[in-house]
C-alpha cells in the first residue's frame, strides 16, 4: 500500500546497520505491539569478485531517481504482503571490504511476510535502483560491475 | 524547447561527460534525442532509459523541460 511507513536513507558515508535498524524501531513503532516477525538483509562489501582481489568500491547513484525507484518497490511489496514497516538504507561514495552496503529491514505480523517482501525489496532494488559500482583492484586499476546476478 | 540529458557511470565515461542540455524545435522520441545529443547512429540494446526519474523506451516522446537519463544496466545492494 502506498501509506505503508517507510524510511529510505543514502548515505555517503560508513552507517552501522544494527544500530538504525533498533533506532528505526524504538522512533516508528513505539507502542505498538502487532508486530511478530522482523526480517532483515545486510550487504556488505566484500574484496573478491570475480576471480579478483578487490581493494575498494565506489558507487555512484542518479539522486533524484533512486529515493522515487525504492518508494515504488516498496509500494509493489506492500501490496503483495501484509507490512507494517520497512527501512532501505544504502550507501553511496567509496567503501572498503566489511563495510554494509545496504540494509533492507521489513515488519510484519508475520513470518512469510516479512521474509518475502525482504527478499522481494532486496533484489527488485538490484535490478531496479540506479546504483553502480565501480571496482578498483589490487593492481591499481578500476572497472565497472556490469551486471547484477539474477536472484531468484 | 529545452530538455536535460543525464548519463551514468560507464555510459557518461564512455560519452566523456554527464549531462547535456538540448534545444530542440519540437518534441521528439527519446532515440532521436539520444541520436542528436550523442551523434551515434543508434540506440543501443544495453542501454537503460529513464524519462523524468521513471524507466521508459526509447520510442516514448520527449517534451519542454523533461529529463532524460541514459546509464548501464543498475548494479547496486
Amino acid at each position: 500500500m502506498m501509506g505503508t511507513p517507510r524510511k529510505i536513507g543514502i548515505f555517503e558515508s560508513i552507517f552501522d546497520p544494527w544500530k538504525l535498524q533498533q533506532e528505526y524501531q524504538l522512533s516508528s513503532m513505539q507502542g505498538k505491539t502487532d508486530y511478530g516477525a522482523t526480517a532483515s538483509f545486510i550487504g556488505t562489501m566484500r574484496d573478491f569478485n570475480e576471480g579478483d582481489d578487490v581493494t575498494s568500491m565506489t558507487l555512484e547513484h542518479y539522486p533524484k531517481m533512486t529515493e522515487k525507484q525504492l518508494n515504488e518497490i516498496i509500494d509493489v511489496a506492500a501490496n503483495k504482503w501484509s507490512l507494517l514497516n520497512i527501512l532501505v538504507i544504502h550507501r553511496v561514495g567509496k567503501i572498503l571490504p566489511a563495510e554494509p552496503i545496504v540494509l533492507v529491514a521489513v515488519w510484519s505480523s508475520h513470518r512469510v511476510d516479512a521474509f518475502e517482501a525482504c527478499r522481494f525489496i532486496m533484489e527488485d532494488l538490484k535490478h531496479k535502483a540506479p546504483f553502480w559500482k565501480q571496482e578498483s583492484l589490487k593492481d591499481g586499476s578500476y572497472r565497472w560491475v556490469e551486471e547484477n546476478t539474477a536472484g531468484y | 524547447m529545452t530538455i536535460n540529458i543525464l548519463y551514468f557511470a560507464s555510459l557518461r565515461e564512455r560519452i566523456g561527460r554527464g549531462s547535456d542540455t538540448l534545444e530542440l524545435p519540437k518534441s521528439l522520441k527519446i532515440n532521436q534525442v539520444w541520436l542528436q545529443a550523442t551523434g551515434q547512429e543508434s540506440f543501443p540494446d544495453d542501454v537503460l532509459i529513464a524519462l523524468n526519474q521513471e524507466y521508459t523506451d526509447a520510442n516514448a516522446i520527449v517534451n519542454d523541460g523533461d529529463e532524460v537519463a541514459f546509464f548501464p544496466p543498475v548494479t547496486g545492494g
